[in-house]
């Protein structure tokens, strides 16, 4: 639960997904949304395209660093539909955090409620670190939430992470429902003053 | 920052309060549920042991998985997994208290279709769902995003989401629109002009002669690609279209409670000197209809215009986006759209499913018949749509020019139903999105277009240029045309 949940630092193996404006629809296509829980979302990640004509794995970057915690991505990575199947596919694949250039908004916000930080830094860090887990497959990467870096081998990245999330994660208060619960007389009041909320 | 639009005015009264993480708590005055996002939502509420907060601000319909052949309707459905998740929606909304629209309602549909026709949407709300075409409800001068899982578990648990103000951008949209161009080419003039991610980080104000002229249902199709541009939010201010469309439906007060309302709508409308983060403008007078020839909505031309060679695009990731773009869609740059074969034409989707959309596509093909091996879907956005178009014989001249008639859901937008492309099918579609993948078939093309140039596709059996189907007098160019140019 969330009062245990200070996430300050992730780490592990990373895998590159290149490409920019990489959308849902091929982080999780939509027929694999099927299913009423997100139990088996990591075996629809990235399903068509990890796959080759004969429904074999090919070498899509999956295939190949298996194990890995640390996504590498480029621009506007998850635009498209807002499903958390997505991030959660990712999450329960392995991956506890993604760093990129840059991420669509409703991706982001779906990264936070599910505890993964998401760091943005430029196009040259990215490309750099991204050929630097091609050579070093087995090369730990390490995502600082509160110093907004990410470090790997001698080169730290100074990056960015979002104040929100960066907030929400470090004091462990990312899960939003606990959050505002305890505002719901507030809430109450907030609806009463609105002309269009009738008495409840 | 921006400062007394609607977006701020309308923020500032649903905002409860200053979260410690530094966002804001939002009041979400209508909640829309559909089956595919919400089950896992309201498995968690139920761990956690959490009742619906607001069960009267919610509202739910099926159709992401919703068959639209009618005799698949009858339940159990044939598809396993799809009576799962309706039988889980129907589950959550009776055991909740909420109010359902499903099948045998016969108001069923799309959410975003369903809500504004319901008058359920409506000006200076806060509409949330777990859909990101939520937007389209900004068109009554709300505002609309789209949330994922843990936020509709938010929402249903406390009536609110956390949420970052952002920007407000307030484009321009000067001119008239010719014959034959409509709402769905003036947004994606703008996402062409803008792209496909120009929108983070900002809520689109929508303005200007061109959507002031707009009917609600042409201001829906354009607001609910704000997403598509990147913009998590677009909205248009409401006006006395806005107040004419809701009179009368049904959940619209009426009398002098509407009066009252109307008060509070006129309120919420952005001041003549409000401040915006940034001022686009964009002119749409000579703008022909548009389509896209990539696999990103943001790559669209005038339907005569040559395919830009990827060179031709200033930053990298447009170049690349172009290259991978040529080869899926097997095009080559300076060809133009049109004579591009097509295999499939769908009509609808939450975007384009309204009654006008099959009004202005019947205009076309009355008297005409599609073209041989062109399968042809027309998908009514909701059953209301589908039982006026009904009404006024809409739904023959489909059928008569060789149209599938169909009921109501999200269909081949997105293929969670039967409808799905096969193979490397290339379709024509009224739909929101050219991802790769998005129709169901991973080699599938797709090319996004308005309700007539779908039409006329169907007819041409390869992409046209609708108008020579309405008005002799309109300068149109055809395939062989541009033949004889190039030559």
């Amino acid at each position: 639960m969330a009062d245990e949940a200070h996430i300050t630092e992730v780490g592990g193996t990373g895998v590159p997904i290149p490409g920019d404006d990489v959308d849902t629809d091929q982080i999780l296509p939509a027929r694999f949304m099927k299913e009423v829980t997100f139990d088996n979302m990591a075996d629809y990640l990235f399903y068509d395209a990890r796959r080759d004509e004969n429904g074999e794995f090919n070498d899509h970057p999956l295939n190949r660093f298996e194990g890995a915690s640390i996504a590498v991505v480029n621009q506007n990575f998850g635009c498209g539909s807002s499903r958390e199947h997505a991030p959660q596919a990712m999450m329960r694949w392995g991956v506890d955090g993604v760093v990129g250039e840059s991420f669509a908004e409703i991706f982001r916000d779906n990264c936070k409620s599910l505890g993964i930080p998401a760091l943005t830094a430029s196009h040259e860090d990215v490309t750099a670190l991204q050929e630097w887990i091609e050579a070093n497959p087995d090369g730990d990467i390490e995502i600082d939430v509160e110093e907004e870096t990410a470090t790997y081998d001698d080169t730290v990245i100074h990056g960015n992470i979002d104040d929100a999330m960066k907030e929400a994660l470090v004091d462990g208060i990312w899960d939003t429902t606990q959050l505002m619960y305890s505002n719901l007389s507030k809430v109450e009041e907030t609806a009463a003053d609105l002309p269009y909320v009738e008495e409840v | 920052m921006s400062q007394n639009t609607l977006y701020d005015k309308v923020w500032e009264k649903h905002k409860v309060t200053e979260l410690p993480n530094g966002q804001d708590q939002l009041f979400i005055g209508l909640h829309l549920i559909h089956e595919v996002t919400s089950p896992q939502a309201f498995a968690m509420l139920e761990e956690r042991g959490i009742d619906v907060a607001f069960p009267e601000r919610n509202y739910a319909t099926t159709d992401h998985i919703a068959p639209t052949e009618a005799e698949k309707r009858n339940r159990p459905l044939t598809d396993d997994e799809a009576e799962n998740m309706l039988s889980a929606l129907e589950r959550n909304v009776t055991d909740n208290g909420i109010t359902f629209f499903g099948f045998e309602s016969g108001q069923q549909g799309i959410t975003h279709v369903v809500a504004p026709e319901l008058g359920l949407s409506q000006p200076g709300m806060t509409v949330a769902c777990g859909d990101s075409h939520t937007a389209t409800h900004g068109a009554f001068g709300s505002i609309g995003v789209g949330v994922g899982t843990s936020q509709i578990r938010d929402i249903l648990a406390t009536g609110c989401i956390a949420a970052d103000k952002q920007k407000v951008r307030r484009i321009n949209v000067e001119g008239s629109l010719g014959e034959g161009v409509y709402a769905k080419d003036i947004i994606l003039k703008i996402i062409q002009e803008l792209g496909v991610d120009g929108g983070v980080g900002h809520v689109y104000e929508y303005g200007g002669p061109a959507i002031e002229e707009l009917d609600m249902e042409g201001r829906l199709a354009v607001c609910n690609m704000s997403i598509e541009g990147g913009a998590r939010a677009g909205y248009i201010n409401p006006d006395e279209t806005t107040y004419e469309y809701l009179k009368g439906r049904e959940y619209v007060s009426e009398g002098d409670e509407f009066e009252q309302r109307k008060e509070y709508w006129e309120s919420i409308k952005s001041d003549e000197d409000a401040e915006y983060d940034d001022v686009v403008t964009i002119n749409i007078d000579d703008v022909d209809p548009l389509v896209t020839w990539g696999i990103n909505p943001g790559q669209v031309i005038e339907v005569s215009e040559p395919i830009p060679a990827p060179d031709s695009f200033e930053a990298r990731s447009d170049q690349e986006a172009a290259e991978r773009a040529l080869e899926h869609m097997d095009l080559e740059p300076g060809d133009s759209m049109l004579g591009y074969d097509v295999d499939v034409t769908f009509l609808g989707t939450c975007t384009n499913g309204r009654v006008s959309d099959f009004e202005v596509a019947a205009e076309i093909l009355e008297n005409n018949t599609i073209a041989d091996d062109v399968r042809a879907l027309a998908v009514p956005g909701s059953e209301t749509v589908r039982t006026e178009c009904e009404a006024r014989g809409i739904d023959e001249t489909f059928i008569e020019a060789g149209f599938q008639w169909r009921r109501a859901g999200c269909s081949m937008c997105l293929a969670m139903n039967d409808d799905s492309l096969e193979g490397d099918e290339v379709c024509a579609s009224s739909s929101n999105r050219n991802f790769i993948g998005r129709q169901g078939s991973k080699e599938g093309r797709t090319v996004l277009m308005s309700p007539a140039m779908v039409a006329a596709a169907a007819v041409e059996g390869e992409v046209t240029d609708a108008r020579r189907f309405f008005d002799d007098d309109v300068q149109t160019v055809s395939a062989t045309d541009v033949e004889e140019v190039a030559d």
